[in-house]
């Protein structure tokens, strides 16, 4: 019994975990590169939530299920991208050297522009997520319970991580990013393209964003102007947890948010799910400042 | 600099008292309301000055430190059962001076891991504290939890709430000025050549840390007896934001700068009410506008006599 | 010292005279100057931005066309009814500022505001301050009225709403163990869960355990999976219908073969869209049933439906009700003084709105019954039973 309630707690943990780590991944990725917090990015996501279901409203026609799956998701990833690329060019790019508050209060001033407007144009009340492919459960005892949506979620979480990491870490680009990351300027004096990198960068952590918006949407089905106010706090948390800037560390750092927020409710309190997520936070900080996956990097004078 | 300390005290304080009772006696309450809300927010702007602008620290968990003020002071003037012996003007000034001290402790705690952290480690941090703080007062059943706690006497004045400012803005511009102040502004410049200069870091940081939240904890007492009731949505994240913008807004490091951002950030959504659903759509919309054009903030580093002073000379300088 | 001290102070000084410039308060208890104005102020303040707009929407919907009905057949007294809404952003503080300037500088004769107890609760202490009299379309919690007696609701409050639902699992579904979900951040839903757990033991059954969340949240499996291990044969779980259907959709997932119960908030279109069949079956107290056959509230939703393309929700419903309850009160009123509306609408009985027949007691709470109803899908209802209180 309380085996099989563990084994659900930890099915249910690592669905959420798993939208909370590609989240994580748009974040840590900005910050890796441009050292601030993109508050907007919780936007991008919210944004992507409402793309994908007028475009499913849109594509209803298309057949069979997974085509018209993977349609909608490369649809979705296309519309974040061109708003995040809006967003860079707009607010982020002329502020390139400016403080690092004054960004992250564009950044904020984004945010709530982005999350006001859609209430103006989509309305305040919440819109069902058209259900693209019929939950069914795979698994079902008496106690743990296992449906498609769960692995579905966890299966495109980890190949689009994986994808990342290749990226990242095997290809040319990658190693320009890596190389912006590390020092912007002298990077730019070896000749890498810095805007063109950057840009990048918000490419590829808003297309996450936006295949995550569509697992969110599947999930839990219910979109709304401000659903990305709590997601993207918490994919932040996971982000700084796991060691921001590093990959493995967001989607380490979402998961383990996950699970923890599922067993804090179940074996501790509902009623401190966030608190614990967050106290969990600050003693892991306290522990290994730089997250549990961050590297320490030498600041010299 | 005690004689003249209380030559120009005296004269501000009589000058408050005397605006006091014109405002009430003379001014549309909507607008005394306003220029209430503007003081409160002077408060929490320069306090949170002294930690973002000046020490470079970045704090998201202001509303926190004003929720502990703001609870503390208020579960003494309503809830604790001596209460009604506090509902005085010399008591609740008691009552929001222990919510500060409160405030200032939680400070200390919170302060402590910033030794440790920085950047936005810290920033995330204290946004955590804010959240948790905010969380823990929904679920204490005694000051009502997400109910609110209502019936709180209604006896922060404007006279009270523009005191405090003024104490608060001598308070901070005599830190700023000191070698306490220099020590801040050499940790945000650089933080690692200031420690190589000697300078205790970890101690200024805290000190930093815990002068703030004790104004943080000012302003959240006196805006509990003002408003003669609290819940724990009034001291959500976005109100730590709405205050980092303030200080960003004036400029980083310039208390008068605190002071202009205070006022516009609370004004100009009055102002934008007839722009109705689109009002917070627009005031954003400014806000990174103004970031565009002007990311120091409207003063920069300078205080407002500074910017005027340079003119003057510049003038002199050009005839 | 005396100039880094002083100037500061100058400019502070010079800032507030600029802002104070053609703001020469009036005086607050003249009423000639409202009684001679051609037409009727009513004020309005909501959530009209903000994660919590979709509440404030809806009332304002409801007040608005309750307002154009009376205004296209002739309006009070001869005069139009102007309603000047202003967005609180769902935050008391800003609540109680609105509610100050529509009282001290648009000088409203009556005050319709707010969904959430908490911002009535601030703000309400204003217009008893300035005794205007305000209405509540569905501020719960009982403190609110508790203010003054000038604050009114047209709604139950959570004590009776909380034992309606108890009694009927009690008495009419003869269940004996119940688990409550509640929202720990809505003042709302932890009064209307306090309420019915107590009324529950009361009769003799046994909560077996009583959980929450905060609105805004998106999974509850973790909850749901402590729930189901202790076995309840009802769910009570008082929160909006913005979280409800997900809520019911995951318990379905989840396997949990309880019934589900809930209260007023539930009652939007959104819940059977969201919930779909997952929701079926679940039974919650309200205030109206929108299929009722009562003309009233019939012409009530085909107008509402043309005029909006939407089924009103229960706030929307609530809304309207405040709005004709306060204009009813005018009509009735001998002058329109804040006086001699506040004991109008004191003196309203057997008021027939959309959401029942509405009595204000001398506690200036809406006495009415509470209906029952059954979820059947399609934003079916089904009318169960009547409690009375």
């Amino acid at each position: 019994m309380t085996l099989h309630a563990f084994i659900q707690n930890l099915i249910n943990g690592l669905a959420a975990g798993s939208v909370y780590a590609l989240v994580a991944l748009g974040y840590t990725m900005v910050y890796g590169v441009l050292q601030f917090i993109n508050f907007a990015h919780s936007d991008i996501f919210m944004l992507g939530a409402f793309g994908g279901l007028y475009l499913a409203s849109w594509l209803a026609g298309v057949h069979p299920q997974p085509l018209q799956l993977a349609l909608i998701m490369i649809g979705t990833m296309a519309f974040c991208v061109i708003v995040a690329l809006t967003v860079e060019r707009i607010a982020y790019r002329p502020l390139r050297n400016a403080p690092r508050l004054n960004v992250l209060i564009t950044a904020i001033g984004v945010s709530l522009f982005l999350e006001n407007l859609s209430q103006v144009v989509f309305g305040a009340d919440p819109q069902l997520f058209p259900s693209i492919i019929k939950t069914v459960p795979l698994l079902e005892g008496d106690d743990i319970i296992l449906n498609n949506i769960q692995v579905l979620v966890v299966g495109v979480s980890l190949f689009l991580m994986l994808i990342l990491h290749w990226i990242v870490h095997h290809t040319k680009l990658g190693t320009a990013m890596r190389a912006v990351s590390f020092d912007i300027q002298i990077a730019s004096l070896m000749g890498i393209p810095t805007d063109l990198v950057i840009a990048f960068t918000f490419v590829i952590g808003s297309s996450l964003a936006g295949s995550a918006a569509i697992l969110y949407g599947l999930s839990y089905p219910k979109i709304e102007p401000f659903l990305g106010v709590m997601i993207g706090l918490k994919a932040f948390v996971a982000a700084v947890f796991g060691g921001i800037g590093s990959i493995m560390g967001a989607a380490v750092g979402g998961i383990v948010l996950g699970l923890a927020e599922v067993f804090t409710v179940y074996y501790i309190s509902s009623s401190f799910r966030d608190a614990i997520a967050f106290a969990i936070l600050i003693v892991i900080l306290l522990v290994r400042p730089q997250g549990l996956l961050g590297s320490v990097r030498k600041v010299k004078v | 600099m005690n004689k003249r300390f209380f030559l120009i005290a005296i004269p501000v304080v009589a000058a408050l008292y005397g605006l006091d009772y014109f405002l009430n006696e003379y001014i549309n309450e909507y607008v005394v309301r306003v220029i209430m809300n503007c003081g409160i927010a002077c408060i929490l702007s320069m306090s949170l000055n002294l930690v973002n602008g000046c020490a470079g620290q970045f704090s998201l968990g202001h509303a926190g430190f004003m929720a502990v003020g703001a609870y503390v002071a208020a579960t003494l003037t309503t809830v604790f059962p001596a209460g009604p012996s506090f509902q005085s003007h010399l008591g609740v000034g008691m009552a929001i001076l222990s919510g500060g001290i409160a405030a200032g402790l939680a400070g200390y705690l919170v302060g402590l891991p910033s030794l440790r952290l920085r950047g936005d480690y810290l920033a995330i941090v204290t946004l955590g504290f804010g959240e948790i703080i905010r969380i823990v007062i929904l679920n204490i059943e005694a000051v009502g939890g997400p109910r609110g706690l209502p019936g709180i006497p209604r006896l922060s004045s404007f006279f009270w709430i523009y005191v405090w400012a003024a104490i608060t803005g001598l308070v901070l511009f005599r830190i700023i000025r000191s070698s306490v102040g220099r020590a801040l502004l050499s940790l945000r410049e650089d933080e690692i050549a200031a420690e190589s200069m000697g300078i205790n870091t970890a101690k200024y940081k805290v000190q930093a840390f815990v002068i703030s939240s004790f104004f943080a904890g000012i302003a959240g007492g006196l805006f509990a007896h003002y408003q003669g009731f609290v819940d724990p949505s009034s001291f959500s994240f976005n109100r730590s934001v709405e205050v980092v913008i303030m200080v960003v807004m004036g400029g980083m490091g310039s208390i008068s700068g605190s002071v202009i951002g205070a006022i516009i950030v609370t004004v100009l959504p009055e102002f934008l009410r007839f722009l109705d659903k689109f009002r917070m759509v627009v005031f954003p919309l400014i806000l990174i506008i103004l970031m565009l054009l002007r990311p120091m903030g409207l003063l920069g580093h300078k205080e407002i006599w500074q910017l005027f002073r340079f003119k003057r000379s510049l003038k002199k300088a050009v005839a | 010292m005396f100039s880094i001290f002083f100037r500061p102070c100058g400019f502070l000084a010079l800032s507030l005279t600029v802002l104070l410039t053609g703001c020469i308060k009036k005086n607050a208890g003249d009423q000639t100057e409202a009684a001679n104005r051609t037409e009727l102020l009513f004020g309005e303040y909501g959530s009209m931005t903000g994660p919590e707009s979709t509440f404030g929407i809806s009332t304002h919907k409801g007040i608005i066309m309750a307002v154009e009905e009376a205004n296209s057949t002739g309006g009070v007294k001869g005069k139009k009814i102007r309603v000047i809404s202003y967005d609180d952003q769902g935050r008391p503080d800003e609540a109680v500022t609105t509610v100050t300037k529509l009282i001290t500088q648009d000088r409203v004769s009556l005050i319709l505001g707010e969904v959430a107890s908490s911002r009535s609760i601030a703000a309400g202490a204003i217009a008893q301050q300035y005794k205007i009299p305000m209405i509540s379309p569905s501020s719960t919690n009982p403190k609110v009225t508790e203010i003054g007696e000038y604050i009114f609701r047209v709604c139950f409050i959570d004590p009776f709403q909380g034992s309606v639902m108890a009694k009927f699992a009690m008495e009419s579904l003869k269940y004996k163990t119940a688990a409550i979900l509640r929202d720990v951040k809505a003042d709302y839903s932890v009064g209307l869960a306090n309420f019915f757990a107590s009324d529950f033991t009361k009769r003799g059954g046994t909560v077996v355990a009583d959980l929450s969340y905060s609105n805004g949240d998106v999974d509850f499996k973790a909850q749901l999976t402590a729930i189901k291990g202790k076995k309840p044969e009802v769910l009570f779980i008082p929160g909006y219908y913005t979280e409800v259907g997900l809520i019911a959709k995951q318990a379905k997932e989840m396997n949990y073969k309880g019934v589900l119960l809930g209260g007023d908030g539930w009652d939007s279109e959104k819940l059977t869209e969201i919930g779909g069949d997952a929701i079926v079956g679940g039974y919650f107290s309200n205030h109206y049933s929108h299929e009722d056959k009562n003309p009233v509230v019939q012409n009530f939703v085909t107008r509402y439906k043309s005029k909006f393309g939407e089924v009103p929700n229960g706030l929307a419903a609530m809304g309207y009700d405040a709005a004709i309850v306060a204009i009813d009160a005018a009509k009735r009123s001998a002058d329109l003084s804040s006086k001699g509306l506040r004991d109008a609408i004191a003196n309203t009985k057997n008021f027939q709105g959309v959401t029942g027949i509405i009595t204000i007691n001398d506690e200036r709470n809406a006495i009415k019954p509470a209906v029952v109803l059954k979820v059947a899908g399609n934003n079916l209802y089904q009318y169960v039973t009547t409690i009375n209180p």
